[in-house]
């Protein structure tokens, strides 16, 4: 049993956060410094700096341009990240589609969409839910239907779509099959988002931002070389994609930072004129947080060590997603608690709050997404109670 | 990053897991519950013959070397079944005389513990003494024929027991730590809700000057408590892990209204909660035993009290709803649930409650802004 980073791991860390901190143009540093909302551009202009440094895609296999990190640096390199406050880049090319797509993709596709999901040239969404396919995704009614003519035209809607309104391509399940058991009659495709027939219309989240379309498809045509995999295999591939790593699922790195701002906020916040982090009460509750997040760090680091000898996500990677979503919940609850009154702070701009405050409020109610996204924590645990516990359905 | 067991290590945990399957099963701690003694000392001794009682010791003092890793992979499976022999109790005594004691006393003091001959434990909780080291009131003064040692203990685990107590005591405004013979203090044995017996000591004793481990004792004692807080997150582990089985187990066999209560999604979703924190209680396993052998303070404290917390708070929460679950039968002493229950919910005071660690955590310079 060792605990420890290899000397050659703790030099690839200080190398990442070195260069993070030459690379980061300041105007975003400054952003990052006070965790404060990135838009979209700012992300992407991030993306590409990335990408000049090959680390677009630390997680792909070197043959499609990924770097050639093993499985702990590549965590070290998403910790970094996360720990400096980097934007968060688009997950849908990088850590969606791409990945399926070298999975399951065929030449033509992998060649046509991966370098340029690598270089930042085209942005992708995520066609999955339907106004009635959330938690129950294989419901799903968005037809595809032959048209004899070398295409499908696609019929109906997609929701929650994040970010479409800057997306080039969506990858999409669609229904391909409307007489077969639900998960049987599923397909995965590829749309050009400027299709005729397409539409993206954003709506607001409860943060207070435009993340969220509706997306329309209206006898949209879709060549049938961008169907992914078997006609009617769809399901198998999405399942299998939730298979993948999970190491960097936890987001320790985010929600270390998230606590860091917590005392940070607290050393500057007064009560009866002295600050909030002596209060005990205050030291306890970031205390029993923080002690969280260690027992969750220790349980990343058991999957991390998992992984890098080549075992499958077992046990021990099944609860992260559940226990690192709720960690950065709680996270922006406490900076909200501290904040007191200034936690009612919505977009007045600069001056209101101090600057490491003002995103805090916009943060705290989008973060209640990420228990819901990505398989709501209630699917996680029917899945955990089915597949690891054994419990009966019936 | 290496968190695979070794070859060795894998063939501890199969030879304890067969003897504790074998020899040890729940039903004897059952029995136990009303023997005068508690647990057996023909058992102790084969811990001592089978070298489990030296293995986290050095090879000088006649251990076997080994890291505190190895002594957590026996307490997770004395979990298993509640083992009540006092290998926790010993062990931590004996890790107090190594981290204070001369390699001639580690000598002295150690060898007849390894082979199980002695058993050791330590006297250290007080009256007015709420976990930790402050507050201790034992005083040991120098006189002619030694030290004089004058205190009251309290909940001296296997204390009724024992041959020898790693006493704990003010001296000067210093700690220091003695090998006092238990033939020499006045003890009375009382009872623990967990099953097991401990003693109320008197300390009105002088002892040889040589009885003094002569190492700094407050820091010695404060590492033994580390290391009691790591051997009970071992062996709470093992209680999780048996308390969730059980439980799972119970949720596949029972049926209500028609159905196996295992079909029922509030019940399911209970259970799931009871294996994240089973879960992380492993992980919490490893950070602490691993973290018990670490010299810098800072970082063995951060580490332990990380794990105690987390664990101890999973813990209850493990066995309060293995109890739940399980319905009426779960609150009969008839079924073993509540014994682990009761198991669980003792080791979360033993070595410092939950807000004991997250004070500690909090004062430690890592928790600044």
């Amino acid at each position: 049993m060792d605990m420890s980073f290899s000397p050659e791991d703790i030099a690839f860390r200080k190398e990442v956060r070195g260069w993070i901190a030459e690379a980061m143009p300041s105007d975003l540093a400054a952003k990052a410094a006070v965790d404060g909302n990135f838009s979209h551009d700012e992300s992407m202009r991030w993306h590409k700096i990335l990408y000049e440094k090959g680390w677009i895609a630390p997680h792909w296999p070197k043959e499609v341009g990924g770097p050639g990190l093993d499985v702990t640096k590549r965590f070290i390199l998403s910790e970094e990240l996360e720990l400096a406050g980097a934007p968060q880049l688009s997950p849908f090319g990088l850590h969606m589609v791409g990945p399926l797509l070298i999975q399951f993709g065929n030449d033509a596709q992998t060649a046509r969409f991966l370098p340029k999901i690598l270089a930042g040239e085209e942005v992708w969404c995520q066609g999955y839910s339907e106004p009635n396919a959330g938690s129950d995704l294989a419901s799903l009614k968005l037809r595809a239907e032959d048209d004899g003519d070398g295409n499908f035209i696609l019929n109906g809607q997609k929701t929650w779509t994040t970010y479409a309104q800057y997306a080039d391509w969506i990858f999409l399940l669609v229904r391909t099959d409307p007489d077969v058991k639900k998960q049987a009659g599923i397909s995965f495709l590829l749309a050009d988002m400027k299709s005729d027939g397409v539409e993206a219309k954003p709506f607001l989240t409860t943060g207070g931002t435009p993340a969220f379309c509706e997306t329309f498809f209206e006898n949209v045509k879709v060549p049938k070389e961008n169907l992914v995999g078997p006609l009617n295999g769809g399901w198998t591939m999405a399942k299998a994609l939730l298979g993948h790593e999970r190491t960097l699922i936890a987001a320790v790195g985010l929600s270390s930072r998230a606590i860091r701002r917590v005392k940070r906020i607290a050393a500057e916040t007064e009560a009866n004129g002295r600050p909030l982090l002596e209060d005990p009460d205050v030291r306890a509750r970031i205390a029993r947080l923080e002690i969280k997040l260690e027992g969750l760090r220790m349980q990343n680091y058991r999957a991390l060590a998992s992984a890098s000898l080549g075992h499958a996500p077992g046990p021990e990677s099944s609860i992260l997603k559940l226990r690192g979503s709720e960690i950065l919940q709680q996270s922006l609850e406490l900076a909200m608690d501290v904040m007191g009154h200034n936690s009612l702070e919505w977009f007045n701009g600069e001056g209101t709050v101090p600057a490491i405050e003002r995103w805090v409020p916009s943060a705290f109610n989008y973060t209640r997404a990420t228990t819901i996204y990505g398989g709501s924590n209630e699917i996680q645990k029917n899945i955990i109670s089915k597949f690891l516990l054994g419990l009966p359905t019936k | 990053m290496d968190f695979e067991l070794s070859e060795d290590q894998k063939m501890i945990r199969r030879t304890v897991a067969d003897f504790v399957k074998k020899e040890l099963p729940v039903t004897r701690m059952r029995k136990m519950r009303d023997d005068e003694t508690g647990f057996s000392r023909e058992v102790y001794q084969q811990m001592g013959e089978l070298g489990w009682l030296g293995i986290a010791l050095p090879e000088a003092a006649g251990g076997f070397g080994g890291s505190f890793v190895d002594a957590a992979i026996v307490l997770e499976q004395f979990g298993t079944t509640l083992v009540s022999e006092p290998f926790a109790e010993s062990l931590v005594a004996a890790r107090a005389i190594v981290h204070a004691g001369t390699e001639a006393q580690q000598e002295t003091f150690l060898g007849p513990h390894c082979a199980g001959e002695k058993i050791l434990t330590l006297a250290h909780v007080e009256n007015g003494l709420r976990y930790g080291i402050d507050g201790l009131q034992t005083r040991a003064e120098k006189n002619d024929g030694g030290y004089r040692l004058v205190g009251q203990k309290r909940w001296v685990l296997a204390g009724h027991a024992a041959d020898q107590l790693v006493v704990s005591a003010r001296e000067g405004d210093g700690i220091a730590l003695f090998v006092v013979d238990a033939s020499e203090v006045t003890r009375k044995a009382v009872a623990t809700m967990d099953g097991r017996k401990a003693a109320m000591v008197e300390l009105d004793v002088t002892v040889a000057a040589d009885r003094r481990l002569e190492g700094d004792g407050a820091h010695a004692l404060s590492r033994a408590l580390d290391d009691g807080a790591a051997a009970c997150c071992a062996e709470g582990y093992g209680i999780m892990k048996t308390a969730l089985d059980m439980t799972v187990d119970y949720l596949k066999t029972r049926e209500q209204f028609g159905v196996k209560i295992g079909t029922f999604q509030a019940l399911q979703h209970r259970a799931v909660d009871m294996f994240v924190e089973t879960e992380l209680g492993k992980s919490m396993s490893i950070l602490a035993s691993i973290r018990a052998d670490e010299v810098d303070d800072a970082e063995r404290q951060r580490a332990i009290s990380t794990a105690k917390a987390q664990l101890t708070t999973g813990g209850k929460f493990v066995v309060q709803q293995a109890t739940q679950l399980h319905g009426g039968i779960g609150v009969t002493d008839e079924h073993d649930i509540g014994l682990y229950f009761k198991r669980m919910h003792a080791l979360q005071v033993l070595y410092g409650d939950e807000p004991f660690h997250v004070r500690r955590f909090t004062e430690l310079p890592s928790f600044a802004a």
